[in-house]
């Protein structure tokens, strides 16, 4: 099944020293810049556009139209903005590639920005992973030294300056009109659309906003044709992408296949679930999806495919949860996330997380009644599709679709007066020992 | 609930939608949140208000919209407040669908599973739109609290002061937005915030950083929860205890339309009017709260006759009964010889009326003058040819006017601090992309909140720097202070200014009554309507409404000579409406006055100085005790009727009318209804208006060559008025008196300061401004008896000298 892989951004990942100018550029970085410096801008708008690519942040939006969107007769500048908050529950891709491979991220963006003639970048990264946004300046300061970036870039008569930007640590900033909120130097709640951030974004401009992974994704299909990228994939969601895997399986890590694999595959390729036990439910891309079961494992993993099944592709961010987990735990923890994360700018998000905690965390104690479930899911009802933005929508998710697929083990929690679980078994460490506990005294 | 006032829309820029089946003709960009409005449908929201950028933040206003005018509905229901119309859009409110109606339910039961239940002793309670909405578009029974284990609210410690007047209290609050956004996009006092997130989100201020702002008792009136309360009316009464009065305030000449709230014949509160054309929905934080001047301990309430050592009595006031009282006056004034009249410039139109026919038909004088502070001659000859008659309706500048201006000039003149609401629509109209120029001595923060270029002027460089602006055009507008009264050549220079660039010039006083004095003739050059003194068909169009055979033909004296008059022992008597003697040019010289004038009748609310040397006194109506006119600075009128209904409280019209009867020479009139049916029959005067004789500019300081510092200074909007008494908290709320300074003056003598001028000296905490060089500022009346008793006169030099720490 090895074959099953395509290792395009995660392909240099385990050079020595992978995230040095030095390592990449021997292993054919940068050459996508030079092609594409040769290229009309529309054109590389056009390659982007006929490879499908699918924006790679989890609403699948194609990228190639996005960046048709900027009015280029619009006398203000124009901005390229990555989107590196990446902090949804379970979304572990973008740090890890920003860490081994910053490159082709730093490539992506001189591209990207050529394409809808930007003449400043912004990568807006996740405040907490400090590491990672030195790597990235690092790696943004060699491309400057290589003459990469800054003014006349390889004598083409085009300029670019990069800021890599630390965000302060609020999940509501990946949301993109927040980001730019947040990017201007204001409090991080989302805007008011339109004006879109197309029309006018970062300081009023046009601007794009791209995921790290797609942006990431562009040098290759530049050097590769539309054509190649487009070979990849299924149907209406082309190429390759970084799937995730966490939790209950024997492997965890970043699997980088084409879209359309199922979660069977990927199991596989980890080395199947934790030993002696079976998956019970998963995600397909982060806590905002809708969760699924073990009777979704030949489902596509692309976008059509986890539309079929009411959820979504998200950012393929695969948490993989066995039999010993208590469903109405996992959501509480969720649920908790969203309460903390809601940026309380609108009504539903920021008062329907504060119930849904107490509801929820009093049917995980046991308390409450049977009535609480379908309060629990007009309190959704509620609240997805009349918050500001989808964070509140995402807060929903886990809750309708864990009461869908196991709205017994819920009541089971009513009956049992409490947890029937025992939360030991579900971690992956040893559970404490009695030495462990007296090492402490 | 607010609502906008339809406008007049041209047919092409209609667009028709469908709401709840009926069809509905809106203009393009038309919120259907209003859009429902017109078709009387009531939308619940609490983000919303129509003076404020949409935000849709509260989610309250959800409608279904199965078609967008494309053909194609919303797969979600939609904000009404953020989404416009579009043509053939049809939408469904709460009324006709269940999916609105309930995620309406759905927001508010959110909304008040954590806010406290405390209606029953919050002061919102009442009038709240949370409380009134919980009822038309909630649920009955709340499942928070049988939900899980029982629900638990979000709790806060309460209240906490976000301004020495302001408190908030949390707990309450729904985090609408309203006030920071009206404190942002509004005031441009943006010192309140959104703080934490989530649950934990709320208002907030920075450290040592209060909302210190002139018009922040607006967002206690827009909160439509009761989180936002003022020190001064918090706990004091309920609404559903209050009786509503419509009323103009008496504060500045903006005539901002307010509602005065009372109970039991005390003003409980007041609050802004919504007129779209004069206030908007805002007034002042002066507006707002000072108003219990009217109820201070000082307060005359009987009138007093003096008992005088040459007739055989102690010399001191003594009660009187009102007969007795007009009887005095009247023999006191007849005997007393040549009298002058200073009604000041508090009046009513009504009153101010009543002084100027005083002068002419009881006294025979023209030596009337309403102004209560530095002018000049050049003034009285501008106001009589430039701002007399003046209205919106005769193509005077208007509110309206400034929004839509394309530069707008200011001299002498501080908006911020001296017409807050003109202050307000020059935020809006620097919003539309006018320019604001300001010949100032330096950059004020209301400057600064205008995005506004300063021509830097020494006090009595005016002239000259009016007379090098250009880029002016049709569009423009020239407003002056009254300050500018003592620049030589200013007032010419501004309507030469405005002449030459086809600009309109405004006058803006800073009184409540300055400009309907002058339209009621309280000036020694002008009879009521604006005729001319020096007209003789004028005069005998006057005397003929007065019913006496003339008037007098010469123009009289003004109010500073009217006092060297009265030192000079050329007039005798005095009578003295609401004039505090350290208003006037020279303090010292209007005391000196009282004293030599053999007899002087005072009519005053409290008691003064003039009143302690008067010979008897009056006691007049505050304008809650009375119906009356204020005439704002654009010339609109402004009418207001009585909230209290007091026999006793006799507006200043009856009084004068009551000596002119002692003195057999009867005004005509007794009553407000009286006076006005008077001045409809002498009206505005149709004939030749007096002109304005252009006066040069005085010739340019020697800089160097004199001592000191020239002084400039402006009242600011927060200070010692008498008006302003007795409400501490908002006292509190007022700018921190400092000298501002030049950097070279501040370096050469550090950060406290003593100023001492011809009259006296203070000492202040010294700020860096960007006066010109040799130029200090002060304001006028925070400190002592104000800059014109305890320092020198404004454009005179002072000296300034470090203060050791």
């Amino acid at each position: 099944m090895a074959d099953t892989l395509t290792p395009v951004l995660t392909d240099d990942w385990d050079a020595e020293q992978s995230w040095k100018l030095a390592t990449y550029e021997s292993r054919g970085g940068y050459q996508a810049l030079t092609k594409a410096l040769g290229m009309a801008q529309d054109d590389i708008i056009t390659a982007v556009k006929d490879s499908g690519l699918r924006g790679r942040g989890g609403a699948g939006f194609p990228t190639g139209m996005k960046w048709s969107f900027i009015p280029q007769d619009n006398p203000k500048p124009k901005y390229l903005v990555v989107n590196a908050d990446e902090s949804e529950p379970g979304t572990c891709k973008d740090i890890p590639l920003m860490m081994a491979s910053p490159h082709t991220l730093v490539e992506g963006v001189i591209i990207s920005s050529y394409a809808i003639r930007a003449n400043h970048a912004f990568i807006y990264i996740r405040g907490e992973v400090a590491h990672v946004i030195r790597r990235v300046q690092a790696a943004v300061a060699e491309a400057y030294a290589a003459g990469h970036l800054g003014k006349d870039i390889h004598g083409s008569g085009y300029d670019l300056d990069v800021v890599v930007h630390a965000g302060a640590g609020a999940y509501i900033c990946g949301e993109e009109t927040a980001l730019l909120e947040g990017l201007e130097g204001r409090r991080g709640q989302p805007r008011l659309r339109p004006p879109f951030p197309a029309v006018a974004g970062l300081y009023a401009s046009p601007t794009v906003i791209n995921n790290v992974e797609s942006i990431a994704s562009v040098p290759s299909i530049v050097k590769n044709g539309a054509a190649w990228f487009a070979g990849m994939g299924t149907e209406k969601s082309k190429g390759f992408g970084i799937f995730s895997l966490s939790g209950h399986v024997t492997r965890p890590g970043q699997y980088e296949a084409p879209l359309g694999i199922t979660l069977r595959e990927l199991i596989e390729l980890a080395g199947g679930i934790r030993e002696g036990h079976s998956l019970k439910f998963w995600t397909p891309g982060g806590s905002s999806t809708p969760l699924l079961t073990d009777a979704h494992l030949d489902e596509p993993l692309d976008f059509e495919g986890m539309a079929g099944v009411g959820t979504m592709l998200g950012t393929r961010a695969i948490q993989l949860f066995d039999e010993t987990t208590c469903v109405v735990r996992a959501v509480l923890r969720w649920t908790e996330f969203y309460k903390h994360e809601s940026c309380g700018k609108c009504t539903p998000c920021r008062e329907g997380t504060w119930w849904l905690v107490q509801t929820l965390a009093a049917l995980e104690k046991g308390q409450g009644s049977e009535s609480d479930l379908d309060l629990l899911l007009d309190q959704c009802d509620n609240i997805l599709g009349r918050s500001f933005c989808a964070l509140g929508d995402g807060a929903t998710s886990p809750i309708t679709s864990s009461i869908k697929f196991f709205r017994d083990e819920y009541l089971a929690h009513l009956t049992h007066g409490g947890c029937p679980f025992d939360p030991a078994a579900s971690t992956l460490f040893p559970s404490l020992s009695s030495t462990a506990v007296g090492a402490q005294a | 609930m607010t609502t906008t006032p339809e406008k007049a829309a041209q047919e092409t820029d209609l667009v028709t939608v469908t709401i709840d089946g009926v069809q509905v003709s809106v203009p393009k960009d038309t919120l259907v949140i209003r859009a429902a409005e017109q078709v009387g449908v009531q939308i619940p929201r609490f983000c919303d208000h129509p003076l404020l950028a949409p935000v849709g933040a509260c989610r309250q206003c959800l409608v279904d919209v199965p078609d967008a005018g494309n053909g194609r509905g919303f797969p979600k229901p939609q904000a009404s407040c953020t989404l416009p119309v579009a043509d053939g859009m049809v939408v469904s409110t709460q009324l006709t669908s269940e999916v609105a109606d309930k995620a309406q339910q759905g927001v508010m039961e959110f909304l008040l599973i954590n806010h406290p239940l405390d209606c029953p002793v919050c002061d919102k309670g009442g009038e709240c739109p949370l409380q009134n909405q919980a009822m038309s578009n909630g649920r009955g029974e709340s499942r928070f609290t049988d939900s899980g284990a029982g629900g638990i609210k979000r709790t806060f410690p309460k209240p906490i002061n976000l301004s020495p007047q302001i408190l908030l209290d949390r707990e309450r609050c729904i985090v609408c937005q309203r006030c920071t956004r009206f404190a942002a996009e509004i005031a441009g006092d943006p010192f309140i915030e959104l703080v934490e997130r989530g649950a934990q989100q709320q208002i907030g201020i920075a450290e040592n950083a209060p909302f210190l702002s002139y018009f922040g008792g607006n967002v206690i009136q827009i909160c439509p929860v009761g989180a936002l309360t003022s020190e001064s009316y918090r706990f004091r009464s309920r609404p559903f205890d209050l009786v509503s009065t419509p009323s103009v305030a008496e504060h500045d000449a903006c005539g901002s339309a307010i509602r005065v709230d009372h109970r039991r014949g005390k003003v409980m509160r007041r609050l802004a009017g919504n007129d779209p054309e004069v206030n908007e929905e805002w007034i002042t934080d002066k507006d707002r709260f000072a108003f219990t001047y009217a109820t201070a301990p000082d307060r005359i309430t009987y009138p007093q006759v003096r008992d005088r050592v040459e007739d055989g009595g102690d010399g001191a006031l003594r009660p009187a009964s009102w007969p007795e009282a007009f009887a005095v006056a009247a023999r006191g004034l007849a005997a007393a010889g040549a009298i002058g009249v200073l009604p000041g410039g508090r009046v009513t139109a009504e009153d101010a009326f009543a002084y100027s026919s005083f002068a002419r038909v009881a006294l025979g004088t023209n030596d009337v003058d309403f102004r209560a502070r530095p002018l000049s001659a050049e003034e009285t000859s501008f106001l009589a040819a430039r701002v007399v008659l003046g209205a919106p309706q005769v193509g005077g500048v208007s509110y309206a006017d400034l929004e839509a201006a394309s530069t707008v000039v200011l001299a002498g003149l501080e908006p911020e601090d001296e017409a807050g609401m003109v202050f307000l629509r020059l935020r809006k109209a620097v919003k539309a992309g006018a320019r604001v120029v300001a010949v100032a001595p330096f950059s004020t923060r209301g400057l600064r909140k205008l995005g506004g270029e300063l021509v830097a002027t020494a006090p009595g460089g005016e002239a000259t720097a009016l007379d090098a602006l250009t880029g002016l055009d049709e569009r423009s507008v020239v407003l002056v202070g009254e300050r500018l009264a003592t620049s030589p050549g200013a007032l010419s220079a501004a309507a030469r200014l405005a002449d030459g660039a086809g600009a309109r010039l405004a006058w803006v006083p800073r009184r409540a009554g300055d400009r309907g004095a002058i339209e009621a003739g309280c000036l020694p050059n002008l009879l009521p309507g604006g005729r001319p003194v020096a007209d003789a068909s004028a005069r005998v169009d006057a005397a003929a409404t007065w019913g006496v055979d003339g008037v007098p033909e010469t123009p009289g004296r003004d109010a500073d000579a009217i006092v060297a008059a009265a030192v000079a022992g050329e007039l005798g008597g005095l009578v003295v409406g609401g004039v505090d003697p350290d208003d006037t040019a020279d303090p010292a010289a209007f005391r000196a006055a009282l004293d030599a004038a053999s007899f002087v009748v005072a009519l005053e609310l409290r008691e003064t100085d003039v009143t302690r040397a008067a010979d008897v006194v009056f006691p007049v109506a505050p304008v809650s005790d009375k119906a009356g006119t204020f005439v704002t600075w654009e010339g609109r009128v402004r009418p207001f009727e009585a909230v209290f209904s007091n026999p006793a409280s006799l507006p200043d019209l009856r009084i004068l009318a009551g000596i002119a009867e002692e003195l057999g020479r009867p005004l005509g009139f007794r009553t407000v209804q009286e006076v006005r049916a008077r001045m409809a029959e002498m009206g505005p005067w149709d004939g030749a208006r007096a002109t304005h004789e252009p006066v040069a500019a005085a010739p340019a300081a020697p800089a160097a060559a004199s001592e000191g510092l020239l002084l400039a200074t402006w009242k600011q909007l927060v200070d010692n008025g008498s008006m302003q008494d007795g409400d501490d908290f908002y006292r509190s709320t007022g700018r921190t008196p400092v000298v501002r300074v030049t950097r070279t003056v501040y370096d050469a003598v550090g950060p406290v300061v003593t100023l001492t001028g011809d009259r006296g000296s203070v000492s202040l905490p010294a700020e860096i401004a960007d006066l010109p060089e040799g130029v200090a500022w002060v304001p006028a009346n925070s400190f002592g008896n104000g800059v014109l008793a305890d320092l020198a006169s404004p454009g005179s030099r002072v000296t300034v000298k470090g203060v050791e720490a």
